[in-house]
């Protein structure tokens, strides 16, 4: 079990700037983060976007704003736990025992969820019976493609994971590449090739086809793809890879006895406490009167979370307010003084 | 001001006044329409406000940006009828529009 001041639930910007507000006020801490990268929503949806409104940064990219923070921190040893989804929160004594889907436990007094708007899982098929061949012969992503050597595997989706893997597996597996129009929103270099290879035979290309229905009893037989026009085919196939994209649910959060009204989480704006006492919650995930769902509302929220993981963390000390620009404990916590 | 329908999957009608220049997502958010997730807010970044509009509508609409039906692909169940609701700025012109919500958001 691993014991910390306060674990982090996300390692968004404003998970990462609570993170450094901590470190600066010298508490421990560790972020859990369900994505296998740091940057949240800034990394996952909108990497290449311009930002305009992070206070005295004219205009930033989400990833360029990701950098920076992971930049301010490498004054601090921070535990990042990445592809870990936190499952379970449990109070003991006076401590939370969070569990982590890998079967990582904390043990720590306070939890800071800083979740966006949940976790980020794929998009999945829409035909109900997809669900049970999921992860025998449905995938939606690859975690060893030696499974489908020899083998005929069909793969939905127009960007860029849809047409790698396309490529890829061409090479020993039989690919039928499904899509549901024309247009492909992968690379122009990559599509070019998959059209290439259709044209010589080793991608079976079909475009303007969705998935209509799995069929098979318990192993996965054929599928029935649905053109635009109404026709349907018929394919057979081993394997079925999906590739939409990832989605955001809220996820276990829904099961830890919070407030929680249409997918926000209740906080005060005091210590942007929930109705749990040393949890809390900060970012677009929690709400309050008057709540802005901006970056820069988190990183206040973070700070304000931050002190009072202070007073649960450290219950025999007193919380002392210090500027960076002057106070010796902090700059030597940042590196700058011996 | 322009009535907006919002049609959920299961046949529930929601008429609701959408004031000029706001988009049909945002109609539906403050008026808490269920069916219409828009998680990342207006960003045509997550294909949570997808709807499906009748075809006798399109001409009126605003065109579909680059990126619009890129992120369509990664909608529930898309159509050629589908739209980000996100993108669909209220106007007289559009007065009388009815949207259909589909089944769910992803």
């Amino acid at each position: 079990m691993k014991k910390t001041d306060a674990l982090i639930i996300g390692a968004g910007p404003t998970g990462l700037f609570t993170a450094h507000q901590l470190k600066l006020i010298g508490l421990d801490c560790e972020i859990v983060d369900n994505l296998d990268k740091i940057g949240g929503q800034c990394i996952e949806l909108y990497p290449d976007k311009p930002i305009y409104d992070i206070p005295a940064i004219t205009e930033c990219t989400g990833e360029e704003l990701t950098n920076n923070l992971i930049n301010q921190l490498k004054p601090f040893d921070i535990k990042f736990h990445l592809n870990d989804r936190v499952n379970e929160v449990k109070k003991e004594n006076n401590n939370w025992i969070v569990k982590t889907n890998n079967g990582k436990i904390f043990s720590t007094p306070n939890v800071i969820i800083a979740g966006g708007v949940g976790s980020f899982e794929p998009r999945k098929f829409g035909p109900k019976e997809c669900e049970k061949f999921e992860n025998k012969s449905l995938f939606y992503s690859v975690k060893d493609k030696k499974i489908f050597e020899g083998k005929i595997v069909s793969i939905f989706g127009g960007g860029d994971s849809a047409l790698d893997w396309a490529v890829e597996l061409s090479k020993n597996s039989k690919v039928n590449l499904i899509h549901r129009r024309d247009e492909f929103r992968g690379a122009e270099s990559t599509v070019n090739k998959v059209k290439e290879l259709a044209k010589s035979g080793k991608i079976n290309f079909l475009t303007k086809y969705q998935l209509d229905k799995a069929n098979g009893s318990n192993q996965l037989e054929s599928i029935d793809i649905k053109h635009d026009n109404g026709e349907i085919k018929n394919l057979k196939t081993d394997y079925v890879l999906g590739f939409f994209g990832l989605i955001m649910h809220l996820g276990p959060i829904a099961n830890w006895g919070l407030n929680i009204d249409k997918k926000k989480i209740e906080v005060d704006t005091e210590k942007f406490e929930t109705n749990q006492k040393g949890i809390y919650a900060v970012g677009d995930i929690c709400n309050y009167p008057g709540k802005l769902k901006l970056i820069l509302s988190g990183f206040h929220e973070g700070a304000l979370a931050a002190r009072a993981c202070f007073k649960l963390a450290r219950p025999n000390e007193k919380y002392r307010f210090e500027f960076t620009t002057t106070s010796t404990n902090l700059l030597k916590r940042l590196g700058k003084k011996n | 001001m322009p009535k907006i329908t919002y049609i959920t999957h299961d046949n529930q009608n929601y008429t609701i006044d959408v004031q000029n220049g706001l988009t049909v997502m945002e109609g539906a958010i403050q008026n808490d329409i269920p069916g219409i997730d828009a998680d990342c807010g207006g960003g045509m970044a997550c294909a949570t406000c997808h709807v499906y509009v009748k075809e006798e509508w399109f001409d009126k609409l605003s065109k579909k940006e680059d990126g619009e039906e890129d992120m369509l692909d990664m909608a529930f169940e898309p159509k050629k009828n589908s739209r980000l609701s996100c993108q669909l700025v209220v106007s007289d012109e559009i007065d009388g529009l009815i949207v259909n919500i589909p089944s769910k958001q992803g």
